[in-house]
């Protein structure tokens, strides 16, 4: 009884630290890592920096657990812990100052933070910059998927297909216009032209994406539930199969040699894109329209929502997201063979869903982070890896079947509050 | 002709694989209402069993323990291996689906995924990533009807299929379990409170599914004596639209669908280069449910679905 007491205490020191507080102490963790991190990993015994808070190297070498705690608890733990504590008095004040600021602005400061602790937390070492970008890529993925299963209500197998779509049209635009290779002959345009055009090529991507999604979305006018399950897996497997055997973009060796163009921030400002965007859509007039057909579409019809229109909307901006998606991914890895966007992908896609929570975008960013990050920090256990990350998604869905955060809906204003008690003042 | 003929003998075995795994989510679907994802795995499991319990009998005849015939070996491997790969069924729905009655659908989808993961993941481990090859319990003799090519396995997988899909459907005909599993597909509410034990009937669905995938799979290995752990995931999406296309919770449909699929499948492999079959197969499913939605004996989507 003492000690959840003592706990309680120990916690309630920090319920008062705004959003803001958290960035500053993160940032002065990600920066202290950065000066020192190397020679502090050496002290405590690890051979270099752990790239995923240590995860990775608890699961490798077990006997380094006590260590890499120590660096964790070192580097993170304690920074962040006094930092935010000491500074909840400056740091409300500054959360009012810039609560009083148009929303934009405020937002854009945010941004900007987040930004850079990614961007410092990222630059130890290109593993972690390539698991960063891979995450953002996934949180714009399962996004694009929460709108046709959260929101609509339909089991949705298409969406690796779309990425497809994304993926190759976007690097066949920017294999033909900025490299020199052997299938597209000479580059069009100068190189430099490249980061101008990028997210034109990611555009199009996202275009064509949306252009196939037609295929899936006119049949949902008539059917519903697993019936237009199979459709979309049929279209899922019917792009695979199509890029497999168009000689064009050279079938299933796929495509290699993508210019470097999605560097961290690009990606970046594509996820923040993404969820600002969704989150509009979902909490607009259409994504309750959304809400109300997965419920009862004939009481939506009724109610002068127009079906048929709010179906195609979703599915096509839905579809365009996961171009984009796909467009990224293509450029971040330099390379796309159609086998990517098979029924593995789709799986891991659903489950990312289905882990954070459906009709949620919280739920979306909370499961894709939490996917990717787990995956890559059980690499070390191999194969046992997909034993464990099944396992705790049945749990998941056993004990909260709708994921774990699921209908909640980002709202910046609640965010970005500062949290000051009723008799302070600021 | 002849190449037309030849395919067709080629199509029914092919499509006589997809058929028996098609019946186990149909006849799952016509209860549960919802899709065993795992179904596919739970082939793969069942030829691996099936590969395990021939290995056990041909050693236990060859020491001369217990000398049996090669044919009465491929008996009992089919016989025994349902059996054993109906627990598994049944663990698969304890685990993965029982706790998730009344949640969405779409969560009960997710756990059989996962579930049918954890069942790769763990063949893998268990059985190492070489491939296994499937002992020939029967010599093959080829017969040679007016220029086609038939082998005995051909026959006697179609045989087999044939029998054991007639077998379930007098079983659900005209026994009393039957009867039970035909009336919870009727109505999911009311018939519990006459006193059908619901989770008996459920687990013996599940257990009568994943027999038939089993016997699927030792006729697949039959035909084709290579078995990996990820045979399942195409098998079991492929069989996966059969059902759908046949309709949802119809044993009939799915059963035709099943060899429809096998068919389509060959005939456009025979006419359109190989690697364009997936393409084309399933461009014709789509094209059939834009104008037949509910599949071929289903019905029409209505109050009865619990999204």
């Amino acid at each position: 009884m003492a000690s959840t007491t003592t706990f309680r205490t120990f916690r309630a020191g920090w319920s008062r630290v705004p959003l803001i507080g958290w960035f500053f102490g993160a940032l002065l963790a990600v920066t202290l890592e950065r000066l020192v991190g190397n020679p502090l990993a050496l002290a405590v015994g690890l051979p270099k920096i752990p790239a995923l808070f240590g995860l990775d190297i608890m699961l490798k070498k077990p006997l380094l657990i006590p260590n890499a705690v120590l660096y964790v608890l070192l580097i993170y733990g304690l920074p962040m812990g006094i930092a935010t504590r000491a500074s909840i008095a400056p740091a409300n004040r500054l959360a009012t100052g810039l609560f009083r600021l148009p929303i934009v602005v405020t937002t854009v400061v945010y941004i900007g933070f987040l930004y850079a602790i990614l961007h410092v937390w990222a630059e130890v070492n290109d593993y972690r910059a390539l698991v960063l970008k891979l995450t953002l890529i996934a949180i714009m993925f399962t996004l694009s998927l929460n709108v046709i299963n959260g929101y609509m209500g339909e089991f949705s197998c298409s969406h690796p297909g779309f990425m497809a779509l994304g993926a190759y049209c976007a690097s066949v635009f920017s294999l033909g216009l900025f490299v020199d290779n052997r299938f597209f002959g000479t580059a069009l345009l100068p190189p430099a032209l490249g980061p101008f055009l990028f997210p034109v090529a990611l555009v199009l991507g996202g275009i064509l994406a949306a252009a196939g999604a037609l295929i899936v979305a006119v049949p949902s006018f008539r059917t519903r539930g697993d019936y237009l399950a199979i459709i979309s897996l049929a279209f899922l497997f019917i792009v695979k199969s199509l890029i497999e055997n168009l000689e064009y973009v050279r079938g299933p060796r796929g495509l290699s040699g993508q210019p470097d163009l999605a560097s961290l921030p690009t990606v970046f400002l594509w996820t923040v894109a993404c969820i600002w965007s969704i989150n509009n859509f979902v909490r607009s007039t259409i994504g309750k329209a959304l809400n109300a057909v997965r419920d009862n579409e004939m009481a939506a019809s009724a109610m002068t929502v127009n079906t048929r229109r709010t179906k195609m909307v979703a599915f096509l901006f839905s579809a365009f997201w996961a171009g984009i998606a796909g467009g990224l991914f293509a450029h971040v890895l330099r390379y796309v063979n159609p086998g990517t966007f098979g029924i593995q992908t789709l799986a891991e896609v659903l489950a990312m869903v289905y882990f954070g929570g459906l009709n949620s975008v919280y739920g979306s960013i909370v499961g894709a982070v939490s996917i990717s990050l787990l995956g890559e920090a059980l690499r070390p256990l191999e194969i046992f890896k997909w034993i464990i990350i099944p396992l705790l998604l049945i749990l998941v869905m056993i004990y909260r079947p709708t994921g774990l955060i699921a209908f909640k809906d980002v709202d910046v204003t609640a965010l970005f509050r500062p949290k000051t008690g009723p008799g302070d003042e600021v | 002709m002849v190449i037309f003929l030849q395919n067709l003998v080629n199509a029914l075995q092919w499509g006589s694989f997809y058929a028996l795994i098609a019946l186990g989510y149909s006849m799952v679907y016509s209860i549960l209402m919802l899709f065993n994802f795992a179904h596919g795995d739970i082939f793969m499991v069942g030829a691996y069993i099936g590969f395990g319990v021939s290995i056990g009998l041909l050693a236990l005849s060859s020491s001369g323990a217990l000398a049996m015939p090669n044919w009465l070996i491929l008996v009992l491997t089919i016989l025994f291996s349902m059996f054993l790969t109906s627990f598994v069924g049944m663990i698969v729905e304890r685990v993965g689906y029982r706790p998730l009655r009344n949640a969405p659908r779409a969560s009960a989808a997710i756990t059989g995924l996962m579930i049918g993961i954890i069942l790769e993941t763990g063949n893998l481990i268990l059985m190492g990533a070489r491939r296994v090859s499937f002992p020939s319990l029967i010599q093959t003799t080829t017969y040679t009807v007016g220029g086609v090519f038939v082998t005995n396995k051909k026959i006697m997988i179609v045989l087999v299929s044939l029998l054991l899909t007639l077998a379930l459907h007098q079983f659900i005909r005209r026994t009393k379990w039957g009867m039970a599993m035909r009336a919870m597909a009727f109505d999911f509410a009311v018939v519990p409170l006459m006193g059908v034990p619901v989770n008996t009937v459920i687990a013996l669905t599940f257990a009568i599914g994943s027999a038939l995938a089993a016997a699927a799979g030792i006729l697949f290995g039959i035909a084709y004596p290579v078995l990996d752990p990820y045979m399942g995931i195409l098998f079991g999406w492929k069989a996966f639209v059969a059902a759908i296309l046949g309709g949802r919770g119809s044993i009939l449909g799915a059963t035709l669908a099943g060899f429809l699929l096998g068919f389509t499948e060959i005939f456009v492999a025979m006419i359109f280069p190989s690697t364009l079959r997936d393409l084309i197969a399933y461009s014709i499913i789509l094209l059939i449910l834009t104008f037949r939605p509910h599949g071929f004996f289903g019905e029409p989507y209505s109050a009865r679905l619990r999204l």
